[in-house]
């Protein structure tokens, strides 16, 4: 097991001539790490493609993962509910979350209020696989949000436009998803968002290196971030889609758009019949680009959420707006 | 999205698909477009037609196998396999490729070919999923950066598979069944045409297991 890099790379192994695996040396330097920023981005890029369901019980979740669900978002009520019922919304109960995480064997995401750090660390003693730091729920902090390098957890936040995505990532946001308009089934404003940002992405892209200098100042983000982006022409991060999506049409044409995957809320279980209905979305959102596999997809689903329009919708009750 | 890039003189290099219904498909596209290879994306069986190889991404294993048997891409790719077709899956590509499954959801499949019964998730919740460096002499003389997201393990393999790197199985999470392992829990193994890894090298710039696979899988090489 011994040679002359051993000091220095860790020797985390087992040499596969050895007929007896198991001989592990550890030099202490370069041990496992966890909760680096190649770990926390990495689980978001292994879920691009997919489509992540709002469930507020095992059962639920359940159904979401037979229905191919790549990740479930456990929450107390979904953000129509939220919407309807009103009053101040909350982490969600903890054996709620424990339940969901049981009955599961794929990344089960939690929602933490805008600025709860503690909420937060709740929800990483739990083990939650993602914290999605949510304008969906009440804001806890109007100035400040988490500081998340300093947690292990990744986490997912929202964002209107670029400016946004980039202020998140600063803060530690390992997966950004524009914000849509919550619980109204109106995909409307996802696809302002999703277009704003990417439009916004594009147009830094043609800047100029002294032109960049302002761009930071207007986005309100450190230069290096935005000169990265402008260079590679995406965020460094995966960009999902969420607040709205309500049919299998509707998920296609965020991934159009350039969505890399999509959060589906009140969408599917405030449906006429989830199971379909998630299954539904899962294939379109695969099958993106075949409009004949998305007409197949639409097929037989029963009645989709009522819905609200979003221009209906009095300012202070939009939720796209928390959040800054 | 379109379809893979291609590099000056790639006309020489295989062509590579990569399975592409859900996961981190433009990661390994990059990395393999980068090794001079032609990528294309798989997502239906017409798309297997010309392959020199194809690799299977990361991402979750109960979505691609809900997807590739809707699709009718699951018997046709087993076929391929079948028929000697290179592949070299990644973490929910290892779980594809794996005969068994200690721990599906209900009703899932794999499409089967490597002699190895996997566990899915065998590290634990995200807050335990990792990144080091692991000794892989059949693949680098130096460290190969590996990233575990979640990662399986290969509880059990059959004769035929060859191990190419482990891990101390103290990191599997509590209640994985350990007794078919002992000691340390392969991570890396191969059996003939079929490659696969509990980690992600294509998300850390190494691109030793490419390498490793477009010269000595696909071209057979020394």
């Amino acid at each position: 097991m011994s040679n002359t890099t051993e000091s220095s790379a860790v020797s985390y192994t087992s040499n596969p001539a050895d007929p007896t695996p198991g001989t592990i040396e550890d030099s202490g330097q370069g041990s496992p790490r966890t909760g680096t920023a190649r770990v926390k981005r990495g689980l978001a890029d292994m879920l691009k493609g997919g489509v992540i369901m709002d469930v507020v019980t095992a059962e639920q979740a359940k159904i979401a993962e037979d229905a191919g669900a790549v990740a479930v978002m456990a929450l107390e009520r979904v953000p129509a509910d939220i919407r309807a019922q009103g009053g101040v919304a909350r982490m969600s109960d903890p054996d709620l979350i424990d339940q969901i995480v049981e009955s599961v064997s794929i990344p089960v995401m939690a929602k933490a209020r805008i600025g709860h750090f503690v909420e937060a660390q709740v929800l990483e003693a739990l083990k939650v696989d993602y914290i999605d730091e949510s304008e969906v729920l009440s804001p806890a902090d109007y100035v400040n949000h988490i500081d998340k390098w300093d947690f292990t957890v990744p986490f997912v936040c929202g964002a209107t436009n670029l400016g946004e995505a980039l202020r998140r990532i600063t803060e530690g946001a390992a997966m950004i998803r524009s914000k849509g308009e919550a619980g109204t089934g109106d995909v409307s404003e996802a696809v302002k968002h999703i277009r704003t940002i990417r439009g916004e992405i594009a147009k830094l892209s043609a800047l100029s290196r002294d032109e960049l200098y302002v761009a930071a100042k207007e986005l309100q983000a450190p230069y290096e971030l935005v000169a990265e982006v402008a260079r590679e022409g995406k965020l460094p991060v995966v960009l999902f889609t969420a607040g709205g999506v309500a049919t299998p049409a509707d998920a296609a044409l965020m991934m159009q758009l350039g969505a890399d995957g999509v959060f589906v809320g009140s969408g599917i279980f405030k449906s006429g019949n989830p199971e379909a209905r998630a299954a539904a979305i899962v294939r379109a959102t695969a099958q993106f680009n075949d409009a004949a596999a998305v007409a197949d997809a639409s097929r037989g689903l029963g009645e989709a959420m009522v819905g609200i329009n979003v221009a209906d919708l009095p300012a202070p009750h939009r939720l796209a707006e928390r959040g800054w | 999205m379109s379809a893979g890039p291609t590099t000056p003189g790639a006309a020489s290099g295989p062509t590579i698909g990569v399975f592409a219904l859900q996961g981190d498909v433009r990661e390994h596209e990059r990395v393999l477009a980068a090794l001079g290879a032609r990528t294309t994306l798989v997502r239906a069986a017409g798309d297997l037609a010309g392959l020199d190889g194809l690799v299977i991404p990361g991402g979750e294993s109960s979505v691609m196998d809900k997807l590739s048997r809707l699709l009718g891409l699951a018997p046709a790719v087993r076929a391929a396999i079948d028929d000697g077709l290179p592949v070299y899956g990644t973490c929910a590509g290892m779980i594809m490729l794996a005969d068994r499954i200690a721990n599906p959801i209900t009703g899932q499949q794999s499409l089967g070919g490597l002699d190895i019964t996997v566990q899915r998730n065998a590290f634990g919740s995200q807050v335990d999923s990792f990144e080091t460096r692991l000794s892989v002499p059949a693949v680098s003389d130096d460290p190969v950066d590996a990233v575990f997201i979640r990662a399986p393990a290969v509880l059990q393999s059959g004769p035929g598979v060859d191990v190419l790197s482990s891990v101390p199985s103290e990191r599997l999470e509590s209640g994985v069944d350990c007794g078919l392992v002992t000691g340390s829990v392969p991570v890396a193994v191969r059996q003939g045409n079929l490659l696969a890894t509990s980690f992600h090298p294509e998300v850390t710039g190494d691109w030793s297991f490419h390498r490793y696979f477009l010269d000595r899988v696909v071209r057979r090489g020394p």
